[in-house]
């Protein structure tokens, strides 16, 4: 043994101790949150450890509950849309655009061209500020801390100030009415956004030069946190995170709502469903995005933006049912109205994506270590305004 | 290379701290409340009334229809009607809200008040720097706290006041013009129209 590391200890005096791998250790409870930074929220993750590796995860969820869907029963149509901003509030121009999908099955109301690429254009972009916080909180949960994620928020905000301009709030839009918009472009909002657009592939392969190839990340990501297509269909988990899984199910694709089977585009698909797949998939998904908004810039229409038919205040739907379903950032986001006929629905229902993706969490999670429980759960990329509604 | 990945990520790191120093775009930090800012023309925060005329209490455009109160989905709006009609900026009889609160405590901007209201009476501020250490009495504005002039809004929304004007304008027009018999009823509402224009 180095004398020099024994700070002049005698060396006989220090005996080995006995060191066992195999016996059954104490399991040790550690509550993870509600308050634990890696958490993205109020959400709290009870984990039963032995040593390092995780026996059991229990998610506690509900520290965000605001009673949104007897909230929904409560208000009018119209009155729906602004809480919808706030389910999920990094994507609120998507949440409003599943909300008005459903009531526009209820009422069978046309959405003008115009509306429709105006709704493509702001999903797109809202994907793409989602998917580039996303990767940046990913990467801030291996500890990168913040280098990787304020670059992502210096674009982000880019797209934030867009969002303002046209409907007048960063993040709670309250843009979106059923049977088309609710404002029109404000002059020079088409510039910016060209302008914006030519930035973002360099913006992209910057992004990508930071972190892709990064031996650190991949030591961490890949392998960990892997879910098969079987768990991933069964589970009914569903965005990124199934497609990581080699899954080919994107609702662009399958239910083509909107306008989008117009637009040429191509879905990323995983391998391995682990967390670098997640990751990766939406790196590309940001390429896929920036092309289908350089299409829609060069063929939006001008016309109406509102379906003169649409009834904002007072509005009474007939009664019926209806599921209306995009794809949003996090996965299929739909909502599930019942109207009575009376100005309130009868039943409002929302099919949140990242409460249904964080279901197979512990099984992601089980002999993990506790530190890549924590990037598994940013993998997952839950907003708990989603989560707990 | 083991290490080339990393080496390659820290290249990005260096080139935008060095370029930070040179480059707007690389450093977006504003130092508020020294720096701020311009406002974007679409920002909206927290609804006032809008007023014309010099008296903000007497040019109130808020006929006290009630149409926001109902349709506020947090209810943060609460008005009580007047019991007599006073002539409005058109000359015509009108009620005129008695007590008109809201409590922006509540008030979660979504902007639906403006959008319902048939009278263009409500519309979104943008001042922003509302802290107060009065948590109930600071929050809750009432009419007098609510009314700002129509010259303000054109300062802070130019493009909408100017549509707003515009529409306003048209339907003084058409009420001067299908109260033509009576001229000492229209005559004011002439007057006031040219005002505005």
């Amino acid at each position: 043994m180095n004398s020099d590391l024994l700070h002049g200890v005698p060396a006989d005096t220090i005996t080995r101790r006995e060191v066992s791998y195999d016996h059954e250790g104490e399991t040790l409870e550690v509550s993870m949150g509600p308050h634990h930074p890696s958490t993205h929220g109020v959400f709290r993750m009870d984990v039963k450890l032995e040593g390092e590796r995780i026996v059991r995860l229990k998610p506690v969820l509900g520290y965000l509950h605001r009673n949104h869907e007897k909230l929904g029963e409560k208000s009018t149509y119209l009155g729906s849309i602004p809480y919808t901003d706030r389910l999920d509030y990094f994507c609120s121009m998507t949440n409003n655009w599943a909300y008005c999908i459903a009531v526009e099955q209820l009422a069978a109301f046309e959405v003008p061209e115009r509306a429709q690429y105006l709704r493509v254009i702001l999903a797109e972009l809202t994907r793409l500020q989602n998917h580039a916080s996303a990767v940046g909180f990913l990467v801030q949960d291996m500890g990168a801390s913040g280098t990787p994620l304020m670059y992502a928020f210096r674009q982000r905000e880019k797209i934030l100030d867009l969002f303002e301009a046209l409907s007048g709030s960063r993040m709670m839009c309250n843009y979106m009415r059923f049977g088309g918009c609710r404002v029109d472009l404000p002059a020079g909002w088409l510039d910016q956004l060209k302008v914006l657009m030519n930035g973002f592939p360099a913006f992209l392969d910057e992004f990508e030069k930071l972190l892709v190839s990064n031996e650190i990340l991949m030591a961490r990501t890949q392998g960990i946190g892997e879910v098969s297509a079987k768990i991933a269909i069964n589970a009914g988990i569903t965005g990124p995170m199934l497609r990581a899984a080699g899954v080919n199910y994107d609702l662009r694709k399958v239910d083509g709502y909107g306008i989008y089977p117009r637009f040429d585009f191509k879905v990323p698909l995983g391998e391995h469903g682990d967390v670098y797949d997640r990751y990766m998939v939406r790196v590309l998904e940001m390429r896929e995005s920036v092309k289908i908004l350089n299409q829609a810039i060069a063929q939006l229409p001008e016309g109406p933006i509102l379906d003169p038919k649409a009834k904002l205040r007072g509005f009474r739907p007939k009664a019926g049912e209806s599921y209306g379903r995009i794809e949003a950032p996090k996965g299929e986001l739909g909502f599930y109205l019942i109207s009575d006929g009376s100005p309130n629905p009868y039943r409002y229902r929302i099919r949140p994506p990242s409460f249904v993706n964080l279901t197979v969490l512990e099984d992601m999670c089980l002999g993990a270590n506790i530190a890549d429980a924590v990037i598994i759960l940013g993998s997952v990329d839950i907003v708990l305004g989603e989560v707990d509604r | 290379m083991l290490a080339g990945g990393i080496l390659k990520g820290l290249a990005v790191t260096a080139r935008n701290f060095f370029e930070s120093f040179v480059s707007k775009e690389r450093l977006t930090t504003v130092q508020y409340p020294d720096e701020r800012l311009p406002q974007i023309e679409a920002t909206r925060d927290f609804p006032f009334l809008v007023y014309d005329g010099p008296d903000a209490m007497a040019g109130l455009r808020c006929v006290s229809c009630q149409i926001c109160e109902k349709e506020c989905p947090p209810k943060c709006i609460f008005i009580e009607k007047s019991t007599d009609r006073k002539p409005d900026a058109a000359g015509k009889l009108q009620f005129y809200p008695a007590k008109f609160n809201i409590d922006i405590s509540v008030c979660m901007s979504c902007q639906i008040c403006v959008e319902v209201c048939p009278f263009d009476a409500i519309k979104m501020d943008v001042e922003f720097e509302l802290a107060t250490d009065d948590r109930f009495g600071g929050l809750l504005l009432d009419k007098q706290k609510l009314a700002k002039s129509n010259e303000y809004y054109h300062r802070i929304h130019p493009t909408e006041a100017n549509t707003v004007d515009g529409k306003l304008a048209a339907a003084r027009a058409k009420v001067a013009a299908a109260a033509q018999p009576k001229p000492q009823v229209a005559a004011p509402a002439v007057a006031g129209s040219e005002v505005k224009a």
